[in-house]
């Protein structure tokens, strides 16, 4: 077994056992940390499979802003666990009966007679000097510009709506509008009244 | 030597692991989140060691744009969270039937 194959062993094997843990653990904060690890993990069998420019997009995306995020909701919401956990023991022999029967099905397909070594040879290694970055923006720019473009106005929108969902205005505001401290004249603040002089003594 | 089969087979388990996320976690709202990621994880998986084993860049490229799309669906998953719980002081999937569907 060469040195590819135990790294793919011990990785896929933190990879499983981090998403159980993502499905199983009971805070959600546990939670989150432990999808931290799987995609990490997941990073490293991508860099395996000579797709280096997508895992370091995987750590830096989802590692570093949407997991954070989740992070950030998780502790900011304040949730009740214990009635969240509900049904958890009761669906566990049906949630695991699918899964295995999915799985079962799944390798039966996918499995080595169809996909193993036989029907799709491993590819011959690189060159020197070939930069796996280099060849995604190559067709990024030309063939994929299209869609490319598309990709950061669907960001955008995801901006504006995240946003737009958020924000909350308050109804009693103790600030006053700086138009309506523009449009102010004179008479509307100052009265100027006329009367008799009085005796300071009366 | 490690087959594309080690890689698809690996992505069928985390596809059926988050599926029975969503099983058993059917109340949690932030759970079933975090498993649908997990599902685009295992998707990104199976197209990385196509892309690898076919020798064509392509795959790369959509793995790419489901990232740019997931990191989307994430940001208003979440914002549509908060906006629940400021509104209904839970995330129970059962209490959330004001629309009697």
């Amino acid at each position: 077994m060469g040195f590819e194959a135990i790294t793919f062993y011990i990785f896929s094997a933190i990879l499983v056992g981090s998403a159980i843990l993502v499905v199983s653990l009971r805070n959600p904060v546990f939670c989150a940390l432990a999808l931290v690890l799987a995609f990490f993990t997941s990073a490293g069998i991508w860099i395996l499979l000579e797709a280096e420019f997508l895992a370091l997009t995987l750590i830096l995306v989802y590692v570093g802003a949407v997991m954070v995020l989740f992070l950030f909701v998780v502790m900011m919401l304040d949730i009740n666990l214990a009635v969240l956990r509900e049904g958890f023991a009761r669906y566990l022999p049906f949630g695991l009966a699918v899964a295995i029967i999915l799985v079962a099905q799944l390798a039966l397909i996918v499995g080595p007679e169809q996909f193993g070594l036989e029907a799709m040879p491993a590819p011959p290694s690189h060159p020197e000097g070939y930069s796996n970055t280099k060849e995604i923006g190559a067709v990024l720019y030309t063939v994929y510009l299209y869609p490319f473009e598309i990709a950061a106005v669907i960001l955008v929108v995801a901006i504006v709506a995240a946003i737009a969902l958020t924000l909350r205005r308050r109804k009693k505001k103790q600030t006053m509008g700086p138009e309506d401290q523009v449009k102010v004249r004179r008479n509307d603040r100052v009265r100027l009244v006329k009367m008799a002089a009085a005796n300071k003594d009366e | 030597m490690i087959s594309i089969a080690h890689f698809l087979v690996l992505g069928a388990i985390l596809f059926c692991i988050s599926v029975a996320g969503i099983f058993l976690n059917r109340k949690n709202v932030i759970i079933i989140l975090m498993s649908i990621e997990l599902m685009l994880l295992a998707v990104n998986m199976n197209f990385v060691a196509f892309s690898h084993y076919l020798g064509d860049i392509a795959g790369q490229v959509f793995v790419f744009f489901i990232l740019t799309v997931a990191a989307a669906e994430a940001a208003i998953g979440l914002a549509i969270l908060v906006v629940l719980f400021r509104n209904r002081h839970t995330i129970n999937v059962e209490e959330l039937d004001s629309l009697k569907g």
